[in-house]
C-alpha cells in the first residue's frame, strides 16, 4: 500500500519533470485551462445564458464535442483490436497510449457534460433517482464512467506491474478486461449516438443510420489522432515507435472513413431524394433555410477536408508520413466538424415549431471548451510522461527518484533475474 | 525473466539522450541543461527551493484568480446548500413538505416583501384534465401569452412564455410557413389563422422518459410536473419535446416584487432558480382545486376549452364526441392532451351527421 503511494507521489513528481519544451507546452496548457475554468466560474455565477445556446438550440458545442471525444476515446479500441484479437505485432506495445488516450478522452467527455448542466451542484441526485433503463442519458452516465474505470484499470495495472517489475498476471487482471472495453468502446458509441437518435421530436437525428455513422467517423478520427500522437511520442521521448503501427493505423483509418463516407452518402441521398418536410435540417445544414446560412462553410470545409483526405489516404502518397500527417490532421478537423457542430446544431433548426434561430457559441463558451480542450491534453501529456520512462525500465520501485538531481538519479538496474 | 518491452525500449532510450546522460526519469533529456553532478549541493537546494515555491505561489494565484468569478455568486437564490440534502418530491413525507415550503415562502418574503402561500394540491381521482383549442375562434391577440406568465411567475427579464402563437398562413399547415414574431396589435390578419401551442401534456411524454433524474413526471391527472430543486439542468427533456413546450432558465428569472402571484403551487408557480427546466402545467394550483386556467380565463374569444375529460358532460367531452378534432404532430406518437378544432358546418352529430351526406350517397358512404 505505501509502495503504492509513494507510486503515485513519485507519478506526481515526474509529471513536473522534462525539458524546456515540456515545460512551456504544460505552461501553455495550464494557462489555456485556466482560462477555461475561469470562464465557467463566470457560467456558474451568471447561469449558462453566457453561452450562445438558446431555448430553441439548447444544446450547442458543449454537447459537440461532448459526441466528438465519445468517438476519440474509442480509439483505443482500434488499436487493441489488432493486437488482441489479430495478434499484430507492431501495435502490441502501443496500445497503452490508446487506452491512455481513451482515459483523457472520457475525462474531457464527462467535463463537457458537467458543464452543460445547468445545476452541476445537484448531480448527486444521480445517484438519488437514477432514471434507469428509461433514459438514454443514464446510459451513457453507465458506458462512459464504467469505459473510464475499465481502462484505468488496465493502463494503470500495466503501469504499476512495469514499476513494480512484475510480471502483470495478463490471464486474470489484463485480457478479460480488454475484451470487455472492446465491447464496450463500441457500447460508448452506439448509447450516445442512441441518446439522440431516439428523439422522434427531432428528425434529423431520429434515423438508424447515426449510430453506424458514429462508430465509422470515430473510428477513422480516433486511429488519426493516434497517428499523429504516436510519432510526437515518438520524437520527443525516448520511446520507439515503429512506422509498420503507423501504417497498419493507416489501414484502418482508410477504411474506416471510407465507411463513413459511405454512410454519409446513403444518408443525404434518403434525405434529399425524398425532401420530405424531415429535410428540412439538413437543408439548413447544407444549403442554408429561409436565408439562415450559419452552418454551410463549417459543413462545406468539411465535406472539402474529408474528401481531400480520403483521396490522399488512397493514393501511393500516405505513405510518406508527412502526407499522412497532413491527411490525418484534415480529417480529424473534418470529423470535428461534421459530427460535432454539423449533427448536434441542425437537430435544432428549424425548431420543432418551425422557428429558425441560428446558434453563435460565445466567446465565453469558447474559452470552456478550450479550457476542457487543454486540460485533457494536459493530463495526456502526463499520462505519457509517467508511461514512458515506466515502461522502458527507468522509473521503478527500486530506482531513486530524487526531483532535485532528477537528470542524474542513480540507475541501478534490478538483478537479472528478480523480475518475475 | 525479462519482460520484452524492457529489453527493447532500453536499448532505444540510449540513443536519444546522448552522451552517456542515463537520465532515469528525463525521458526527452533534449536540450535541457543539467546541473551536474559536481555542482554544490547546498546552492543547487536553495534555487530548486525558490523555483519550486515560486512556481508553487505563482501557480495558487493564478488558480484563485481562474475561481475569483465565484465570489459573486447569490447564496439567497441558488439555494445551493439548504437544498442539497432536500428529497425528490415524490419522497418528501408531509413534515418534509412542510419544512420546505416554509424555506420558500420564506425567500420569496425576504426577497420580494411577499406574503406567499405555497399550496400543493393533490390530483383528483376520476380527473384527467384534456384542453382543446378552437381554431376558428382565435384571433392571435396573444392575451393567453400573458396572462400565463402574470400568473405563473415566469421570469420578465428576459420574459419566459409557455405558450407560443404562430401566425399561419392560409392553405398550409406547415410550422415553417408560420410567422412566430407578428404584431399582434393588427390582428387577426387577413388570410391567416392562428395556432397557439404549449405543452400538450401528453400521455406518452418523450420529456419524462429521457429524464436522467426522473426531476419530471406525469401526474395521474395527466398533467407533466417539474421538480425544480430536482432538476440538474441538462435539457435533454427540451430536446426531447416536439412542441417546444419546455423553457430553461438560463439566467436567474427576475420579476419585479409588485407582479409577484402569491398563490403558489410546489410543483407549478413557485420562484425557480436559473439553471432548471420549467414548463406550462395548465395552471394546477388553479385547476385542481376548480378553477380555471389563466390562458382560458384571458382568452376574450371563447377559443380555449378546458375540463375533465373523464366526465362525459364537460366542454372537453362534447367537443372530443361531437367535433371534428385533431392534434399537432400525431405521427410523433405522443398522444397530446391537447386538442385543436374548427367551428363546423355540419357537426356530426346524429341525425345531421346523415343529413350532410346527399341522399344519393348515403348507402355508399354507411
Amino acid at each position: 500500500m505505501s509502495q503504492y503511494v509513494r507510486f503515485l507521489w513519485r507519478c506526481f513528481r515526474i509529471s513536473f519533470v522534462g525539458g524546456w519544451r515540456y515545460h512551456l507546452w504544460m505552461l501553455f496548457l495550464t494557462a489555456v485551462a485556466l482560462f477555461g475554468l475561469n470562464a465557467y466560474c463566470k457560467q456558474l455565477v451568471h447561469g449558462l445564458g453566457v453561452t450562445g445556446m438558446t431555448d430553441q438550440v439548447s444544446w450547442g458545442l458543449y454537447i459537440a464535442n461532448f459526441t466528438f471525444l465519445v468517438g476519440m476515446a474509442a480509439a483505443a479500441v482500434m488499436l487493441v483490436i489488432p493486437v488482441y484479437i489479430y495478434r499484430n505485432k507492431e501495435l502490441h506495445d502501443l496500445v497503452i497510449f490508446g487506452e491512455l488516450l481513451a482515459v483523457a478522452s472520457i475525462i474531457m467527455c464527462l467535463l463537457f457534460v458537467t458543464v452543460d448542466l445547468g445545476r452541476p451542484d445537484r448531480f448527486t441526485h444521480l445517484f438519488r433517482r437514477f432514471n434507469f433503463p428509461f433514459s438514454m442519458l443514464t446510459w451513457d452516465v453507465i458506458v462512459l464512467n464504467g469505459y473510464l474505470l475499465l481502462n484505468l484499470h488496465i493502463t494503470g495495472y500495466m503501469i504499476y506491474c512495469h514499476y513494480m517489475r512484475r510480471e502483470p498476471r495478463r490471464a486474470l487482471f489484463v485480457i478479460p478486461f480488454v475484451f470487455v472495453a472492446i465491447v464496450w468502446a463500441i457500447s460508448i458509441h452506439t448509447v450516445t449516438a442512441f441518446l439522440y437518435v431516439g428523439l422522434g421530436a427531432r428528425p434529423f437525428w431520429n434515423s438508424a443510420i447515426i449510430a453506424p455513422r458514429f462508430l465509422a467517423s470515430a473510428f477513422s478520427a480516433g486511429p488519426a489522432f493516434l497517428i499523429l500522437t504516436l510519432q510526437v511520442i515518438g520524437r520527443y521521448t525516448t520511446y520507439h515507435v515503429p512506422r509498420p503501427a503507423l501504417m497498419t493505423l493507416r489501414r484502418i483509418v482508410v477504411v474506416a472513413l471510407t465507411i463513413n463516407t459511405f454512410l454519409l452518402l446513403s444518408e443525404l441521398f434518403t434525405e434529399f431524394y425524398t425532401d420530405s418536410q424531415h429535410v428540412a435540417s439538413a437543408t439548413y445544414l447544407y444549403f442554408g433555410l429561409h436565408g439562415y446560412t450559419a452552418l454551410v462553410p463549417w459543413i462545406w470545409t468539411a465535406v472539402a477536408l474529408n474528401t481531400i483526405a480520403l483521396i490522399m489516404l488512397y493514393l501511393p502518397l500516405a505513405r510518406s508520413l508527412r502526407f499522412l500527417n497532413l491527411a490525418c490532421v484534415m480529417l480529424i478537423a473534418g470529423i470535428w466538424i461534421e459530427k460535432g457542430m454539423g449533427l448536434i446544431v441542425p437537430a435544432f433548426i428549424p425548431s420543432p415549431l418551425g422557428e429558425i434561430v441560428e446558434y453563435v457559441p460565445t466567446l465565453n463558451e469558447l474559452l470552456v471548451c478550450a479550457g476542457i480542450w487543454a486540460f485533457g491534453l494536459l493530463l495526456y501529456t502526463i499520462f505519457v510522461r509517467i508511461t514512458v520512462p515506466v515502461l522502458s525500465g527507468r522509473l521503478t520501485y527500486d530506482t531513486d527518484f530524487d526531483p532535485e538531481t532528477e537528470n542524474h538519479p542513480i540507475a541501478r538496474g534490478a538483478p537479472e533475474g528478480s523480475v518475475t | 525473466m525479462r519482460l520484452p518491452i524492457l529489453d527493447t525500449t532500453s536499448e532505444t532510450s540510449a540513443g536519444c539522450c546522448g552522451g552517456g546522460d542515463d537520465a532515469s526519469t528525463d525521458t526527452c533529456g533534449c536540450g535541457r541543461p543539467t546541473p551536474g553532478p559536481a555542482a554544490p549541493r547546498r546552492g543547487v537546494a536553495r534555487r530548486s527551493f525558490l523555483r519550486t515555491a515560486t512556481a508553487v505561489t505563482g501557480g495558487l494565484a493564478a488558480f484563485g484568480a481562474a475561481l475569483s468569478p465565484l465570489r459573486e455568486i447569490d447564496r439567497e437564490t441558488d439555494d445551493t446548500f439548504a437544498g442539497f440534502f432536500q428529497k425528490h418530491y415524490k419522497e418528501m413525507t408531509p413534515e418534509d413538505k412542510e419544512a420546505v415550503f416554509a424555506r420558500i415562502r420564506e425567500r420569496v418574503r425576504t426577497q420580494h416583501g411577499v406574503d406567499a402561500t405555497i399550496a400543493d394540491p393533490p390530483p383528483l381521482d376520476g380527473v384527467e384534465f384534456v384542453y382543446a383549442l378552437n381554431l376558428s375562434r382565435c384571433n392571435g391577440n396573444r392575451r393567453c401569452v400573458h396572462a400565463c406568465v402574470a400568473e405563473n411567475n415566469q421570469s420578465r427579464s428576459p420574459e419566459m412564455q409557455y405558450i407560443r402563437v404562430i401566425e399561419m398562413p392560409n392553405g398550409t399547415f406547415n410550422l415553417e410557413e408560420g410567422d412566430h414574431h407578428y404584431d399582434d396589435a393588427t390582428v387577426p390578419k387577413e388570410g391567416h389563422f392562428y395556432l397557439p401551442v404549449q405543452c400538450h401534456q401528453c400521455s406518452s411524454p418523450p420529456c419524462t422518459k429521457v429524464c436522467p433524474v426522473e426531476a419530471t413526471w406525469q401526474e395521474p391527472d395527466g398533467i407533466t410536473v417539474v421538480d425544480y430543486d430536482w432538476c440538474i439542468g441538462c435539457r435533454y427533456c427540451e430536446a426531447a419535446c416536439p412542441y417546444w413546450a419546455r423553457r430553461f432558465n438560463f439566467t436567474q428569472p427576475e420579476i419585479p416584487s409588485q407582479e409577484i402571484n402569491p398563490d403558489m403551487g410546489y410543483l407549478s408557480n413557485r420562484p425557480r432558480t436559473k439553471g432548471v427546466m420549467e414548463k406550462c402545467t395548465f395552471c394546477l394550483h388553479r385547476t385542481r382545486v376548480g378553477r380555471m386556467p389563466a390562458c382560458l380565463e384571458a382568452c376574450p374569444t371563447g377559443a380555449r376549452k378546458f375540463g375533465n375529460v373523464l366526465d362525459p358532460n364537460s366542454d372537453v367531452s362534447q367537443i372530443l364526441k361531437n367535433s371534428r378534432v385533431f392534434v399537432l404532430k400525431e405521427e410523433v406518437g405522443t398522444l397530446p392532451r391537447f386538442f385543436y378544432y374548427f367551428d363546423e358546418r355540419h357537426p356530426r352529430t346524429g341525425a345531421d351527421d346523415q343529413a350532410a351526406i346527399p341522399a344519393d350517397l348515403r348507402e355508399v358512404v354507411t
